[in-house]
């Protein structure tokens, strides 16, 4: 009854097949993360030293901008999808997603979006220069024309994701195997239930920011314009409202996929598994309400900057349940330290130091001195780089066997694990310091006080591209090359997707498994 | 009754889910911005200062007296002077007092301006009563012309104890393009 | 060399460390600036305790976890033959792993209170500055003084683009900086003209945004005189890196003098105003004037950046009808990146710029201006 594929390039086109929408996603947020890479070092390499030496500042602002906004648009959170349309069915017992179609038609707009924000590169007055979270009025009177474009690509991103999050949500709630309770689920399949939630819930806030920009821009409206009774705070607050839980969007899957891979490696059952899921819903919920901490600077009457301060700090107790629940788990344990395991501790260790960061710049009076400068640049590069970016190269290399049918050499694997933790540990922990001393961040060139911690940061940014293009390799000469993979892959993991064969046959549970 | 919801669980909470997403799209342009007004308007967030005002009584409380500091600023491309006439008066609570701003127009072409206050401390705004201001209005100028512009205060009585000196500020906007039709139309500032 | 300040490199700290002479060693960990300043106010003394305070809390809680992640990761190897336990949950430790860090936090939330109610107490203030944020330059107006000035960056072009050696103060240096008094409250009111900017000194401990349109406020006291300097921090633009600001704290005494002298100085300019400029005069003052406030973005060659910034060499307006001319540079361009600079340079300076243009990088034109036509200009004369 299992048809294959069909061949050439309609199968990609055409695929209403969760592995398949999967694997583009994967690749497209690859190639996204390889072209966001690339935007970091022209900006790294301007900062080498003091002086303007490679780029005109306009365009180092126009760096600054698509880098964030491919990293957090096109390389994370479609990475996350690209996982989640994997693992979700598989881990739950399901045959596919539960709309299809709409998962086809949810990947293939993501690529004309990016086209469309990457053109502007080439536009006259150039790209979106006002940073990724596009402050009124920089982004709306005082912006390249490109503004426009940047919108739709916006809006299209937007639709995307939320028709992704639709589709994971009808799939979780309505495709379990019998058997398959809420919280038998694996924690994957819980953060990435919350994550869509949080998707639906504020990426129409984003698309309702932007449009109030394409109308401010086109027609004459001045939602964010103080001169017919806007204000341009509004727009930060809205921003933020979206941008908070936003931050949570690229973290919440990656503790689904370190709960998973610690287990495993070391042969012990998650510690707290349901404490976790309370964790992760406590950490969505309170996403909600502190958004006005990115904000501290502009001026809130005292009440509003205590509340949001007392709010900020509460989220540390979550997040620390789950720090804590992990070193439990890995507590008398049985360990071994392949690459994904390599990869899921550095990101407990990382995470919990761009954590401690986090909670310094939620001290609101402390905050008026790290606010907008390279102290903040590292936290949420300490959260992002080992929190998401490290989660998604460990779910690649725990699951790619499965995927593939083939393993990846170990060797190779721990060399990029070295090179990427080296790397990135020597680009952003001195941005810690030269934040402190009182570099802003956004600044093309700075004082020589400043000199040594960015050239090292440069160097160390180098190190960290390097290491992705051997992760390219490695996966490729894998997929090509590998050695045949076992069906359970590692010692004993836990999970419906260790008892297909690898690799996973395009159609799985057809019939639905049986869960105890 | 006609059921409203699909008989597919599975399309039932794609409906569920689409309406949530477009609940928040509607919520952020249409709810956001004027909850955020309210909210200013209740803390003085933004030192935004009400609009006209109707005196309700005159007692005046003649054992405090308040300074008040009058600033202008331009924003950018307005090539008008604008600047109060004094820089600081003092006032009783609850006295009506008035102040010119004056204003020329150097450009050989006519114009219209936009004022728009704010004042700090922010928990003064709710205190700080205009009845007039040429900040209700735009203001047009024609090319080479000057004006004076009135603005009548009272501060509340009910003025919290430790604020003794009070800020404003009016940011001078141009805003001959959006009303090039010369329409001149209230706005509530 | 990179470094040119300084002249070393950071690989000798390497060396330092290993000679272990104490006196170098301490150079080189003054040399390499890693912590948040301590400031010269007592709120930027209260912020750097609170900071430091902070740091050790999250010092000692790392120590703790990572001691238990690494104690788990050297002897519970499957290498070493370790068989795993079977245990994953406890409702006790996950009450205890709840409630102390919320002790935690609120031991941290109380001094942060207090300092922050401190911080919002602007009453009782000696002075008012007035601090307006421009693409890419500061707006200064001491509020009882009648007395308003720009403060613009005065890092030459040649520093910046590598032809000439980088001075100790590169970037963070302006032609005119904001003089204040030591030891009176100080109230700053901040607002922009056209995007939003930041205005942070990290010595005062002071940063807040300054947004178009609107009025916020600030406040501080320094105890010690001397030269303070900060920077724009909210992405205002192009030179948004290129718009330090810089506050000289003096005394009292030396505060009054240089009040006295700089009122004088205004009087001065608008004698200036009526005097009659020969030439050379006005091209050579053209000269520095175009260099610090226009050749940002119409380069020091006059030729723009094609498809950003226009030309004037050859082309445009400064080949055009010297009205037109006077026009764009005092009233700016609406909709572009041209600013009115009627209200940011002197008459002086403005017919100094529009004539240089238009004689400079052989435009040749053979007219100029006189300040007398720059002002019955801003008259609408």
């Amino acid at each position: 009854m299992a048809h294959g594929p069909a061949k050439g390039i309609a199968r990609w086109l055409y695929t209403t097949n969760h592995k398949d929408i999967g694997s583009m996603y994967l690749w497209f947020s690859f190639a996204m993360f390889l072209l966001g890479g690339v935007f970091a070092l022209v900006i790294r390499a301007e900062l080498f030293q003091p002086g303007l030496q490679i780029v005109d500042p306009n365009f180092f602002n126009q760096m600054t901008t698509m880098h964030g906004l491919v990293m957090v648009f096109g390389a994370v959170m479609p990475a996350f999808v690209g996982l989640a349309n994997w693992m979700v069915p598989m881990m739950i017992g399901a045959p596919d997603m539960a709309l299809p179609r709409m998962n086809n038609w949810s990947f293939w707009i993501l690529p004309f979006a990016f086209a469309m924000l990457t053109s502007t590169l080439f536009m006259e007055g150039g790209a979106p220069n006002f940073g990724w979270t596009f402050y009124a009025p920089l982004s709306t009177t005082y912006a390249p024309p490109s503004v426009t474009f940047f919108i739709f690509a916006i809006h299209i991103m937007g639709a995307s994701s939320i028709m992704g999050a639709i589709n994971i949500i009808a799939t979780i709630l309505n495709m379990r195997a019998p058997g398959m309770t809420l919280m038998k689920m694996p924690l994957f399949v819980w953060t990435w239930l919350i994550t869509a939630y949080l998707l639906i819930a504020v990426m129409p806030v984003l698309a309702g920011v932007v449009t109030m920009m394409l109308m401010d821009i086109h027609f004459g409206t001045s939602f964010f314009n103080a001169a017919g009774g806007g204000d341009p705070v509004l727009f930060q607050h809205i921003f933020w409202f979206f941008g908070h839980p936003e931050v949570y969007i690229m973290i919440l899957p990656a503790f689904g996929i370190v709960s998973a891979i610690i287990p495993t490696f070391s042969r012990k059952p998650l510690f707290g598994y349901a404490s976790m899921v309370y964790a992760t819903a406590s950490i969505a919920f309170l996403s909600f309400i502190v958004w006005a901490h990115h904000m501290f600077t502009v001026g809130m009457p005292l009440a509003g900057e205590l509340f949001f301060m007392y709010a900020t700090m509460l989220i540390a107790v979550p997040t620390g349940v789950k720090v804590f629940n992990w070193t439990a788990t890995m507590f008398k344990g049985s360990l071994t330290f392949e690459t994904p395991m390599l990869f899921s501790i550095a990101f407990v260790i990382l995470f919990t130091i761009g954590g401690f960061s986090g909670l310094m710049l939620a001290i609101a009076p402390a905050d008026f001195q790290y606010h907008d400068t390279y102290f903040v640049v590292a936290h949420f590069h300490y959260v992002l780089v080992p929190g998401a970016i490290f989660s998604i190269t460990a779910a690649v290399y725990y699951w790619l066997p499965k995927w593939s049918g083939r393993m990846y050499s170990e060797v190779m694997g721990k060399t990029h694990f070295w090179l990427a933790f080296i790397g990135l540990n020597v680009t952003f922990f001195p941005m810690h310091f030269s934040g402190l001393a009182g570099m802003p961040r956004r600044i093309p060139d700075y004082h020589m006080m400043f000199a040594d911690w960015n050239m090292i940061s440069s160097i160390g940014a180098f190190l960290f591209g390097g290491a992705q293009v051997l992760f390219l390799y490695i996966v490729i000469s894998t997929i090509v090359s590998g050695r045949k993979a076992t069906d359970k892959v590692w010692e004993n993991p836990e999970g419906l997707e260790w008892t297909v064969p690898s690799p996973a046959p395009y159609h799985t549970f057809s019939t639905p498994p049986e869960v105890k | 009754m006609k059921r409203l919801m699909p008989d597919n669980p599975i399309h039932a909470i794609c409906l569920k889910l689409g309406a949530l997403g477009v609940g928040m799209f509607v919520f952020a342009i249409w709810v956001m911005p004027p909850m955020y007004d309210v909210f200013c308007e209740i803390t003085g967030l933004n030192g935004k200062t009400g609009g006209p005002y109707q005196a309700v009584s005159a007692e005046v409380d003649t054992s405090r007296t308040i300074t008040v500091q009058f600033v202008a600023t331009n924003n950018e491309g307005m090539p008008w002077q604008f600047a109060p006439e004094v820089r600081t008066v003092k006032v009783h609570p609850g006295e009506q007092k008035r102040i010119n701003y004056h204003a020329v127009n150097p450009t050989d072409r006519d114009m219209i301006g936009q004022a728009i206050p704010s004042l700090v401390p922010f928990k003064a705004a709710n205190y700080f009563h205009k009845t007039e201001c040429f900040c209700f209005e735009q203001q047009p100028l024609k090319a080479g012309e000057s004006a004076e512009l009135p603005m009548y205060f009272i501060i509340d009585q009910d003025i919290p104890e430790n604020i003794h000196t009070i800020t404003l500020s009016y940011a001078l906007f141009d805003v001959t393009e959006r009303y090039a039709d010369n329409k001149v139309t209230k706005v509530t500032q | 060399m990179l470094n040119r300040a300084h002249g070393r490199s950071p690989w000798l700290l390497a060396p330092a460390l290993l000679v272990g002479s104490y006196q170098s060693l301490a150079e080189e960990v003054e040399r390499w600036k890693y912590n948040m300043p301590e400031g010269v106010t007592p709120v930027s003394q209260n912020i750097h305790g609170l900071h430091m305070e902070m740091f050790w809390w999250c010092v000692g809680i790392g120590v703790v976890v990572f001691s238990i992640m690494l104690f788990s990761m050297i002897f519970h190897r499957k290498s070493r033959g370790v068989k795993p336990a079977h245990f994953h949950e406890s409702t006790t430790l996950e009450i205890i792993w709840t409630v102390i860090p919320v002790v935690i936090l609120i031991l941290m939330a109380i001094p942060a209170t207090k300092s922050l109610i401190n911080l919002y107490d602007t009453s009782e203030a000696d002075m008012d500055v007035l601090i307006t944020g421009y693409q890419w330059r500061w707006k200064y107006d001491y509020v009882d003084e009648d007395l308003s000035f720009f403060s613009s960056l005065s890092t030459p072009r040649e520093q910046i683009e590598g032809l000439a050696p980088k001075g100790p103060h590169y970037l963070l240096e302006v032609d005119e900086p904001l003089v204040v008094p030591i030891n009176k409250k100080i109230r700053f009111l901040i607002t922009a003209n056209d995007v939003i900017h930041a205005w942070w000194v990290p010595a005062l401990g002071v940063k807040k945004d300054a947004i178009p349109g609107f009025i916020k406020e600030s406040w501080t006291i320094i105890n010690e005189p001397g030269v303070y300097r900060g920077q724009c921090a909210e992405l205002c633009g192009r030179d948004h890196g290129f718009m330090p600001i810089v506050v000289d704290a003096r005394t009292e005494e030396d505060y009054r003098a240089w009040l006295q002298e700089k009122q004088a100085a205004a009087a001065a300019i608008r004698e200036l105003t009526s005097k009659t400029f020969t030439f050379d005069e006005l091209y050579a003052r053209g000269e520095e004037v175009y260099n610090r406030s226009c050749a940002a973005c119409h380069q020091v060659n006059g030729e723009g950046i094609p498809g950003t910034f226009p030309s004037l060499k050859g082309v445009g307006v400064a080949v055009g009808p010297i009205d037109h001319h006077i026009d764009v540079v005092v009233n700016g361009v609406k909709g572009t990146a041209m600013q009115a600079f009627g209200p940011q340079l002197s008459e002086v300076d403005i017919a100094a710029v529009v004539t240089y243009e238009r004689n400079a990088w052989g435009n040749n034109m053979g007219d100029m201006t006189q300040p007398i036509d720059i002002y019955n200009h801003k008259q609408g004369n």
